[in-house]
């Protein structure tokens, strides 16, 4: 039976989402609401535009010559929130061969999840901030879930990417990082860590949207802070930081 | 002849592709033998970069003999600096100064001489009395309607008032067989020529030949002035290079064609090098010098232009273009050393527009090659691919490329080039019943019925009197075209660029096309959504209200791809159709070089929600900002245009910023060497490469002094940014940069 989901938008060379070129899936919905979120019109989860499985499968294997040595990339808004579309995406994506990835911030609970999970490659893990208080603070939501995400996939021996959005003054001072660190450290499955400073480029969304300026006040973390806060991840996990 | 090389056919007859495939060293390994640039070359390359300097300063040009009408022979030996120089001569007796050559047309030389306030010569004026020229000739020929669809730019950028270019004499032959052995053989061709009734293509030829020897014997005394005997082979690298480069030197000298492009020089010239380094005789420092000497002469090849010129084909080139790379026919694959020596000049000079260096990929070129060119073009955004799988089908291994996307089989084929028509501006002539409203509404193409009063725009209606205006404007372009070629051969023949061709020749006439995106999008428009005209006092659509969404090319969305695809083979099919000059074979290339700029000047507003006077897009590319599902679909649109009706070339450029390649300096050499293999696995024939910030080309226009040497790609060639005029730069800016948020 034809699945259908809701989606964003196409992405068809996707550089910084997982290994290689990729095509990458955004989906629409998401139960978070961060401050420097750079998609505020993937949120509302009755947007987008309503297409099928095969559809978005045929989409993509027209630009297999492409995707070699990357793959899919499903993400969001939160793709987790359309599990079962989700689901049959990943599916069909690897029964043609592909190599699969799902960008995450593990959000929701595993027992919505976990099945999605095992039919990806791997994950690209959005640790929003590993101080639960200032989790809430940022995004509205606890992070509960998305701990417990990173634990599933250590137990099932899922490839997870970290990723880790540096914002001066809430999550790039120095004692929240080098907790963070300390604290993947330990896990075998985390193979990379992408750390994403934080930018403005995509104040022009919210404005569209009538919505305030997101974190007024805070500046673009420059080239020297964000070497910095490299080289703390990189020191503390010994893991591959980019 | 040289006997230490394989012997072969090549031996006993002309055959230099012979004498490359017996005797080339494929070269597996990575980037690591390279030399840096010697003293001797900094030295004269700093002194080049003053000079060059200064030439920016003048306006654009250094300086002009404005005395001497250039030949192979006019100008005594120059030099930059003889005492460090290791390759060479100039076209004229100093460097950058530039040369007349009035036989294209001497009120050219007129219109060039005054824009850089100069002076007619008398002398040279009086001898133009006497001597016709290509464009008095064009013009005595022409016929009104041809002169109307002319100065309506429906046809543009014609080759009636400049050098036609796009013609490569083989100048190997001259370092493996000297000079003496290639006119005997001419000698002999002539006399051996088979002759039923000697008619005008007879006579003709006999003629071209007696030329094409003169013009040899030219070539030696040239040599000569420079202290060489080139009536024999080349012995060694050193020799083969300087050899070589005479003959093109020869060529530029005589001839002020669009573009000069040298042909495929690397690989031959690698035998020579691999030779000389198993001997000991030179090292390979020695050998980066010579390439490094050679490249910087090509770099400073000059022609006088008018600025009408200039607007069509912006920044001073001269396509000086080598093709490099791809596969031998057995499966070997031609990437050699000095492949790689010839792209290193791009670090040891620093990134510069000509020779345009050209990359004939195919998967299975070795992987330490295709990650040398994504790293080179990283860092330079010099270099453009071409896919030779899909060539080498048509033109063997021993093609090259002329001018941006032209494949020709080297010294085997030519072409009459043709620039191209306006096809955004002929569906305006489909609705307005082949009035311009850009021409004061001028009866242009044929008075078929006016569709412009329609309530909306009909698809079918349309489509009928598209092919009614493009049955008119094919046979029109071909016979302007005829009488173009014809004068073109009569008064300013190339005879040392045809004497390094063979005397039985393939000839195409090479028609183009722009505005295919517009076009596309336009009749999209009109398929999918609603589209209303917007009439002016005469009745005729000066705009278009567009209601609803309609697929746009760039997408690989095939309900508009497929549109495009129609437009290629339907353009193509109407062309060959009529009888082309010498029975050349009328070929289409989409690919409009800087010229995007002014066709869009010329063109009214279109119905796909472009308006009047905004540019086109370059080449095939889709329109900017309309392809929003990131670079691969757009790729995978242009690559849907059927290289097989379009022989001459689908130019696409495309620019990205680095950080959209990929995070580390090692996934944006994977990611760019995927995305090549990619496009070429999918058949798209060519790609321009930028990887570049924007906020690098916004402060290169306010301060060009920053930036002499920041080399882009535009449309089927590099060019100095700064060399461009603003408004090309502007486009430039707009245009797609690949950058998602």
């Amino acid at each position: 039976m034809e699945v259908y989901g809701r989606v964003h938008s196409f992405e068809s060379f996707g550089t910084l989402d997982g290994p290689g070129i990729r095509f990458v899936v955004f989906l629409q919905g998401c139960p978070l609401r961060c401050r420097y979120c750079h998609n505020p019109d993937s949120w509302a989860t009755n947007g987008g535009t309503r297409i099928s499985v095969s559809e978005i499968v045929k989409k993509i294997d027209s630009c297999r010559n492409f995707l070699r040595s990357g793959g899919v990339t499903i993400s969001g808004g939160e793709p987790l929130v359309q599990p079962e579309f989700s689901y049959a995406l990943l599916t069909e994506c690897r029964a043609k061969g592909f190599h699969t990835a799902i960008d995450t911030a593990g959000s929701l609970p595993l027992d919505q999840t976990g099945k999605v999970i095992d039919a990806a490659n791997m994950l690209l893990l959005d640790i929003k901030a590993l101080d639960n208080e200032l989790c809430i603070r940022l995004t509205g939501s606890d992070n509960k879930n998305t701990l417990a995400t990173l634990d599933y996939c250590e137990k099932t021996g899922k490839e997870v990417w970290i990723r880790h959005v540096l914002v001066p003054e809430w999550t790039m001072t120095s004692e929240h990082m080098e907790k963070l660190a300390g604290y993947l450290k330990k896990f075998n499955c985390v193979s990379r860590i992408d750390l994403l400073p934080f930018h403005r480029m995509a104040d022009f969304k919210w404005h569209e949207m009538n919505m305030p300026t997101p974190l007024p006040g805070i500046k673009e973390p420059d080239q020297q802070q964000i070497n910095s806060a490299k080289e703390i991840f990189s020191t503390v996990t010994g893991k591959y930081v980019s | 002849m040289n006997e230490e090389f394989v012997q072969g056919p090549w031996n006993r007859e002309v055959n230099v592709r012979d004498f490359i495939q017996r005797n080339y060293t494929p070269y597996d390994g990575d980037d690591q033998f390279l030399a840096e640039p010697t003293e001797r070359t900094q030295a004269l390359w700093q002194q080049l970069s003053e000079l060059m300097k200064v030439e920016r300063e003048r306006n654009g040009v250094y300086d002009i003999d404005s005395k001497t009408i250039s030949t192979i022979t006019s100008h005594e030996a120059g030099y930059i600096n003889k005492d460090l120089e290791q390759i060479v001569g100039l076209q004229t007796d100093a460097p950058l100064k530039r040369a007349i050559m009035p036989f294209g047309g001497i009120r050219l030389i007129h219109t060039e001489l005054e824009a850089y306030g100069r002076e007619m010569d008398p002398v040279v004026e009086h001898v133009f009395k006497y001597r016709k020229t290509h464009n008095d000739g064009v013009f005595d020929v022409y016929t009104d309607e041809m002169k109307r669809a002319r100065h309506a730019g429906i046809m543009t950028g014609l080759p009636d008032a400049y050098g036609r270019g796009r013609i490569i004499g083989d100048y190997r032959r001259v370092p493996l067989y000297g000079v003496d052995f290639l006119i005997a053989e001419k000698k002999r061709a002539k006399k051996e020529m088979v002759i039923d009734v000697m008619d005008s293509d007879h006579i003709r030829k006999r003629e071209e030949i007696a030329e094409q020897i003169k013009a040899l014997e030219e070539l030696k005394v040239m040599a000569a002035k420079y202290g060489f005997d080139i009536s024999r082979p080349a012995e060694d690298v050193k020799e083969a290079i300087q050899w070589l480069y005479f003959a093109y030197l020869a060529a530029v000298k005589e001839q002020n064609g669009a573009a000069m492009s040298i042909g495929r020089i690397s690989t031959f010239l690698d035998i020579y090098a691999e030779k000389d380094l198993a001997a000991g005789k030179y090292t390979e420092s020695e050998i980066q010098e010579f390439v490094d000497h050679f490249i910087m002469k090509l770099r400073i090849v000059r022609f006088l232009r008018t600025p009408a010129y200039d607007e069509l084909f912006s920044g001073d080139p001269t396509w000086v273009t080598e093709s490099i790379a791809g596969l031998s026919l057995d499966g070997r694959h031609m990437v050699t050393k000095m492949s790689y020596r010839f792209l290193h000049t791009l670090v040891n000079l620093g990134p510069a527009p000509e020779p345009n260096l050209t990359v004939l990929w195919s998967n299975r070129l070795p992987d330490n090659f295709k990650r040398f060119c994504a790293k080179t073009s990283i860092r330079t955004s010099a270099i453009q691919y071409e896919n030779d799988d899909l060539m080498r089908v048509k033109f063997g291994d021993d093609y090259g490329i002329a001018c941006c996307v032209s494949a020709m089989r080297i010294g085997k084929q030519m072409q009459f080039f043709g620039a191209r028509c306006n096809l955004a501006k002929a569906l305006l002539y489909a609705i307005n019943g082949g009035q311009d409203v850009k021409c004061n509404n001028e009866q242009i193409g044929p008075a078929i019925r006016v569709l412009a009063k329609d309530e909306y725009l009909n698809y079918d209606d349309v489509m009928r009197n598209f092919e009614e205006i493009t049955d008119w404007l094919s046979k029109l372009y071909i016979d302007t075209l005829n009488i173009i070629h014809y004068m073109h051969d009569k008064y300013c023949y190339e005879r040392i660029e045809m004497a390094l061709h063979d005397e039985e020749i393939v000839r195409t006439m090479a028609g183009g096309i722009a505005g295919l995106s517009v076009l596309a999008d336009s009749l999209s428009a009109i398929k999918y959504a609603k589209v209303k005209p917007v009439l002016n006092d005469a009745g005729l659509a000066i705009d278009f209200i567009t209601e609803g969404d309609f697929p746009k090319f760039g997408n690989n969305d095939d309900r508009v791809d497929r549109i495009a695809v129609d437009i290629v083979k339907n353009f193509e099919k109407k062309l060959a159709s009529h009888y082309a000059y010498r029975r050349s074979k009328p070929t289409l290339s989409i690919l409009t070089i800087t010229s995007n700029v002014m066709y869009g000047k010329k063109t009214a507003s279109t119905p796909d929600g472009r308006k009047a006077g905004e540019p086109f897009a370059p080449g095939a590319n889709p329109m900017h900002g309309r392809d929003v599902n990131g670079a691969v679909a757009s790729l995978k649109s242009v690559a849907k245009l059927p290289y097989d009706y379009a022989e001459d070339g689908i130019s696409y450029t495309f620019s990205i910023i680095p950080d959209t390649l990929g995070k580390s300096e090692e996934e944006k050499i994977c990611n760019l060497t995927t995305l090549l293999d990619g496009y070429f696995l999918e058949n798209g024939h060519h790609l321009n490469v930028n990887v570049l910030v924007r906020e690098t080309l916004l402060d290169a226009m306010e301060h060009p002094e920053k930036y002499p040497q920041l080399t882009i790609r535009v449309s089927g060639y590099a060019v100095n940014f700064i060399k461009l005029t603003r408004e090309q730069q502007l486009d430039v800016i707009s245009r797609t940069f690949h950058n998602k948020m």
